[in-house]
C-alpha cells in the first residue's frame, strides 16, 4: 500500500464521523433546552408585568388595600436586609477565608472547618429560619426585626463570601508573599498591603453573590419578621427602625401570588366611601404579582451580572 | 475605584443605622402623630387595612400599623407586649390566655368585631346547589362516606367523579372553625385533601378544578366559583352564605373575627374599636366581604 | 536589619490574629449552633411521654391541631423523597449532556455564553421558581391530566431547573479533573470521541460526578419555598399498589413546606411549635448525610 492509501477514509470512518457530528448536535441541543424554558418563562413574567412596570412602582407605597401603588416599602425593606447582612457577613467571612488560606494549617481542625462550611452551605434556608427564630429572635431577644432577619442571612450566606475570598486569595502568587515576609514584614501586615489589595476584586464577588442571595431568599426572613403588609401615610418617608417589622421584595410576592385577593371595594380618594374598582384598577392590581417578580429578577440579575463581568475584568487585568 | 464603591457602601450602612436606631413619633398629644399597632391573622388583614386606611381619612393623626403573620403571631404579639390590638380569626387558647395573665397580670379582653361566612365551594359549571353539614362532615372527615360526586346525585363537569377536597393548613384558624363546625366530634380531617395555606389559593383552585369542593371564606368569592346553599339537616331549608342568615344563625358556618387588647383598652385605641364597630366601620366590613358584627 | 518592633505592634498584631482564628472557626461555630438551637426549641416533645421518634418517622397520621394530636411524617417524608427522586431523574440526563457537551464538545466562546447563561440561572430566587410552578407550570401540566395542575410533577420539573446548574457545574469540574493523557491515549486508539466520553471520561470522573448527584440532592430536599408553592400540600401518599405504582401526579406534603406553612399560625411553644422544629432537625441530619456523603466520595479522587 503506498501513503495515499492508507489515510484515505474508509467507510467505517465516515460512519464513525457521522455518528460523532450527531452526538455533538444531540448535546448542543441538550444544552439549549436548559436555557430555552428560562428564556420563554422570563418573557412570559414580562408580558404580564407591564401594566405596571414603571419607576413609579417601585418608588410608590402601595395604596388602596394594596392593590394600587407601588412597591417601595418592599424595595427598601430589601436594601435594608442585603446592607446589614452584608456588614456581618462580609468582614467575618473575608477574615475566616483569610485565616483558611493563610494561617490554617493542614490538620484535622483545618479539615474540620473546610467541613463546616461545605455544611453550612448545604443547610435548607428553612432551618437556617428556624435557627434565626430560636437564636435571634427568641434568645437573643430580638424579636420578629430587621435585625433578626438580617443576622439570619447573614449566617445563610457566609459560605459564599468565605468560598470566594479563599480561591482569591489562592490566586495570589506565594512570591508576593514570600518577598514580603522577607523584608521583615510582619505576616498579618504582609496580608493587609500585599495579598488582600491584589484578591480585592475575587472577594468582591463573592460579596456581591452573597447580596444578590440574601436579596432573594424568603424562607428565612418569612418566620423572622417580615410582614405582607405595613401602613404607610401618603406623603410621609419610608424608613424602618431595626427593631420593627419590615416587607421585602421576596415575601412580597410569596404573599401576592398566595394570599392576597383584589379588594371588593377600595376608598375613592374623593367621596371617601368605598366603591368598586375600574377596570385599569383590577388590570393593574393583577400585574403586580408579576411586577414584583420581574423587579426581584431583575434585581437578583443585575447583582450577578456584575459579579461575572467583574470576573472577567479579573481575568483579563491580572498583574501577573 | 474600590475604595470610592466600599466608601458609598459605608455611607449607605451607616444612614441606615442611624435611622434604624432611632424612635418614631408615637405616644398620644395633640400635634403629634398617634401610633395603633395592629397586628395578627392574615385572613382579617385586608379588612384591617381597608379601616386602618378609612381611619386614617377621618383622623389624620391617628396612624393605624397593620401588619400580618397569622393569628398566633398576633396573640405573641400581645404576650410581649408590643401590639396594641391583635386580629385573631380563632379565639385565644387557654394556654395562650394563661400565659398574657402570666406576662402582664392581666387577661386579654377580647372584641367581636364581625363575622366571617364560611362558603362552601365549587367549580361554577358544577350542578350541585345545596349541601347539608353532614354531607360536608362525610366528605371533609375521616371515615367519610361520600368520595364521589356521583353519591351526592350529581353529574361532575368533564366527568371527574373523584371529588377533590381543598382544605386549609392545620393551624389555621379557618380550618379549626371548619372542623369544630362540621366535623363530627372526636374526628379529625380525612387524609389526602389539598391543604393549601391561603383562603384566596382555595378559591382559585376551586375555580380551576371541576371535580373540587372547598371552604373559604365568603368575601374571596369569585364569579368562577358558585358558593352552595347550607342546610343544619337532611330536609332543613338550606340558606345562602350572606349577611342577614349569617347574623340570623341560619347559615350555620359563620365564625367570629375578634380584635384583642391587653386589657382594657387605652383611650386612642379604644376610640378606634369603638369606630370599627360604628355603623360607618361596619359599611367597611360589609365592603372587605365580611359580615357586620352582631348586635349584642 | 531587622525592624523592630514595639511591643504595642507585636500585641496588635496578636489581636488582630485571633480575630482572625476565631473567624476561622465561625463556620464551625454556627453549625454546631444551628443545630443546638433548632434541637433546643423542640426538646420538650422529644422527651416527652405522648410522643416517640420512632412514630413521627412511620405513622401516616400527621395531625397536630387535633385533639389528641398525631404526629407522623411518614407521608410527609415520602413526599420529599418523591419530589427529590423525580426531580433528580429529570435533572441528571441533561445536566451530565450539558457537562459532557460543555467540557468536551465545545468551542471556546460557546463555553463561556453557556456558562453565564448557567450561573445566572443559579441565580433565580426560589420564590420566584415557585411563582413560575404554581402560575405557568400549573396550567401546563393540567393539560396532562392533572386535577389542580399542582404535583410531584410540578415540583420536580421546577427542582429540576433549580438544581441543574449546580450539578452541571460539578459534574464539569469532575469531567476536567479526568488528566489529559486519558483522552489522549483514546484517541490515539482510534475511538470516536464520543466512545471516549463513554468508556473513558465517564468511568473516570465516576466519583466526581456521584458527587455531584448528591448534592443537587441535598439542595432538592433542602428546597422549601418552590414546592411549598408547587406541590399542592395534601398529605397523599403517591406510592401504592395500583399501576404505575408511582403516581406522579399526586399532590403531595414536603416537609420543609410544613414547617413553612405551619408555623405562621402556630402557638409559640406549644407542642405543634416543638415538633415543627423537630422536623427541622430531621431536615438538617439528612442534608447533613448527604453533604458529608458527597463530600468524603469526592475527597478520596480530587487533586486541589
Amino acid at each position: 500500500m503506498n501513503d495515499s492509501q492508507r489515510f484515505t477514509a474508509t467507510p467505517f470512518t465516515h460512519a464513525k464521523e457521522s455518528r460523532e457530528k450527531w452526538v455533538k448536535y444531540l448535546m448542543f441541543v441538550v444544552t439549549l433546552l436548559m436555557a430555552m424554558p428560562v428564556i420563554l418563562l422570563v418573557s412570559y413574567l414580562i408580558h404580564k408585568a407591564l401594566p405596571v412596570l414603571s419607576l413609579e412602582f417601585i418608588t410608590d407605597i402601595p395604596r388602596n388595600q394594596m392593590s394600587a401603588g407601588g412597591i417601595w416599602p418592599a424595595v427598601l425593606g430589601t436594601i435594608y436586609l442585603v446592607t446589614l447582612s452584608l456588614l456581618v457577613a462580609a468582614p467575618v467571612g473575608v477574615m475566616a477565608g483569610v485565616y483558611l488560606n493563610e494561617y490554617a494549617t493542614d490538620n484535622w481542625f483545618t479539615r474540620l472547618i473546610n467541613l463546616a462550611v461545605i455544611n453550612l452551605a448545604g443547610v435548607p434556608s428553612i432551618v437556617h429560619a428556624l435557627f434565626g427564630l430560636g437564636a435571634f429572635v427568641l434568645f437573643a431577644g430580638l424579636g420578629e426585626s430587621v435585625i433578626a432577619a438580617s443576622l439570619t442571612l447573614a449566617v445563610m450566606t457566609m459560605p459564599v463570601v468565605i468560598t470566594s475570598t479563599r480561591e482569591a486569595l489562592s490566586a495570589v502568587p506565594m512570591s508576593f508573599r514570600e518577598a514580603s515576609w522577607n523584608m521583615g514584614v510582619s505576616r498579618w501586615q504582609t496580608i493587609r498591603g500585599v495579598v488582600l489589595p491584589n484578591s480585592v476584586s475575587g472577594i468582591l464577588t463573592g460579596v456581591i453573590l452573597e447580596v444578590s442571595r440574601a436579596a432573594g431568599e424568603t424562607a428565612p426572613i418569612m418566620i423572622t419578621g417580615v410582614t405582607a403588609s405595613l401602613t404607610f401615610k401618603q406623603g410621609e418617608s419610608v424608613y424602618y427602625l431595626l427593631g420593627e417589622k419590615f416587607m421585602a421584595l421576596s415575601y412580597h410576592l410569596y404573599y401576592f401570588s398566595t394570599q392576597w385577593t383584589p379588594p371588593r371595594l377600595v376608598i375613592d380618594d374623593e367621596s371617601g366611601n368605598m366603591v368598586p374598582m375600574t377596570q385599569a384598577a383590577i388590570e393593574h392590581a393583577e400585574a403586580i404579582p408579576y411586577g414584583t417578580a420581574v423587579v426581584l429578577l431583575g434585581v437578583v440579575l443585575l447583582f450577578n451580572s456584575l459579579s461575572i463581568s467583574f470576573r472577567y475584568y479579573l481575568r483579563t487585568n491580572r498583574k501577573w | 475605584m474600590n475604595s470610592i464603591k466600599i466608601k458609598g457602601l459605608a455611607a449607605i450602612a451607616s444612614g441606615l443605622l442611624v435611622i434604624g436606631c432611632g424612635k418614631r413619633d408615637g405616644g398620644e398629644g395633640a400635634g403629634e402623630t398617634t401610633n395603633i399597632q395592629n397586628k395578627g391573622s392574615d385572613t382579617m388583614l385586608q379588612l384591617a387595612q381597608a379601616w386602618s386606611e378609612m381611619y386614617a381619612k377621618k383622623n389624620p393623626d391617628v396612624r393605624v400599623a397593620v401588619s400580618g403573620g397569622g393569628s398566633g403571631t398576633g396573640i405573641a404579639g400581645i404576650i410581649n407586649g408590643v401590639v396594641d390590638i391583635a386580629n385573631c380569626s380563632r379565639a385565644m387558647k387557654p394556654g395562650e390566655a394563661e400565659k398574657v395573665k402570666e406576662a402582664h397580670g392581666v387577661e386579654a379582653s377580647q372584641f367581636i368585631m364581625g363575622l366571617d361566612c364560611l362558603a362552601v365551594y365549587v367549580h361554577k359549571d358544577n350542578p350541585l346547589e345545596k349541601i347539608t353539614i353532614e354531607q360536608l362532615g362525610q366528605i371533609f372527615g375521616e371515615d367519610g362516606t361520600i368520595t364521589k360526586w356521583s353519591q351526592l346525585g350529581v353529574d361532575p363537569p368533564e366527568g371527574k367523579d373523584e371529588i377533590v377536597r381543598l382544605s386549609r393548613q392545620s393551624n389555621s384558624g379557618t380550618y379549626v372553625y371548619f372542623k369544630e363546625t362540621v366535623i363530627p366530634e372526636g374526628k379529625s380531617f380525612k387524609p389526602g385533601s389539598l391543604d393549601m395555606h391561603g383562603s384566596k389559593e382555595v378559591v382559585e383552585l376551586t375555580a380551576k378544578t371541576p371535580g373540587a369542593i372547598g371552604y373559604s371564606g365568603m368575601g374571596y368569592a369569585t364569579d368562577e366559583v358558585k358558593m352552595l346553599l347550607v342546610a343544619k339537616k337532611d330536609g332543613d331549608k338550606a340558606f345562602a352564605p350572606n349577611n342577614e342568615n349569617a347574623l340570623s344563625g341560619d347559615y350555620p358556618i359563620a365564625r367570629p373575627l375578634f380584635m384583642y387588647t391587653l386589657g382594657k383598652p387605652k383611650p386612642h385605641v379604644k376610640a378606634y374599636l369603638d369606630w370599627c364597630l360604628s355603623p360607618e366601620g361596619q359599611k367597611v366590613v360589609e365592603a372587605t366581604g365580611y359580615v357586620p358584627a352582631p348586635k349584642k | 536589619m531587622e525592624l523592630q518592633r514595639t511591643k504595642w505592634k507585636a500585641f496588635y498584631e496578636g489581636l488582630i490574629e485571633w480575630i482572625i482564628r476565631i473567624c476561622g472557626i465561625s463556620a464551625v461555630i454556627f453549625v454546631f449552633a444551628i443545630f443546638i438551637f433548632v434541637f433546643w426549641e423542640g426538646k420538650g416533645l422529644l422527651f416527652s411521654e405522648n410522643f416517640s421518634v420512632w412514630e413521627l418517622l412511620t405513622s401516616e397520621k400527621w395531625d397536630p391541631t387535633h385533639e389528641p394530636a398525631s404526629f407522623g411524617a411518614a407521608r410527609i417524608i415520602l413526599g420529599t423523597f418523591s419530589v427529590a427522586i423525580l426531580a433528580m431523574t429529570i435533572a441528571v440526563p441533561f445536566s451530565l449532556g450539558g457537562a459532557i457537551f460543555i467540557s468536551e464538545f465545545c468551542g471556546t466562546q460557546l463555553k463561556e455564553i453557556l456558562k453565564v447563561v448557567i450561573e445566572l440561572l443559579a441565580a433565580i430566587p426560589s420564590v420566584v421558581w415557585g411563582f413560575i410552578g404554581l402560575t405557568i407550570m400549573s396550567i401546563l401540566i393540567r393539560d396532562l391530566g392533572s386535577t389542580t395542575g399542582l404535583s410531584i410533577l410540578n415540583g420536580a420539573i421546577i427542582l429540576a431547573l433549580m438544581s441543574m446548574p449546580i450539578i452541571l457545574s460539578i459534574s464539569e469540574d469532575a469531567l476536567n479533573a479526568v488528566p489529559d493523557s486519558y483522552r489522549e491515549a483514546a484517541i490515539g486508539l482510534g475511538v470516536t470521541r464520543w466512545q471516549m466520553v463513554y468508556r473513558v471520561l465517564l468511568p473516570g470522573a465516576k466519583k466526581g460526578l456521584l458527587a455531584a448527584v448528591l448534592l443537587g440532592m441535598g439542595r432538592v430536599v433542602g428546597e422549601t419555598m418552590a414546592v411549598l408553592m408547587a406541590t399542592g400540600h395534601a398529605l397523599n401518599n403517591p406510592f401504592d399498589t395500583t399501576f404505575p405504582f408511582f403516581h406522579a401526579l399526586t399532590e403531595v406534603k414536603t416537609l420543609t413546606a410544613t414547617i413553612a406553612s405551619e408555623m405562621g399560625e402556630v402557638e409559640r411553644g406549644g407542642d405543634h411549635w416543638q415538633v415543627l422544629f423537630l422536623i427541622g432537625v430531621l431536615l438538617f441530619t439528612i442534608t447533613f448525610i448527604v453533604n458529608m456523603t458527597a463530600h468524603f466520595v469526592v475527597h478520596g479522587v480530587k487533586r486541589k
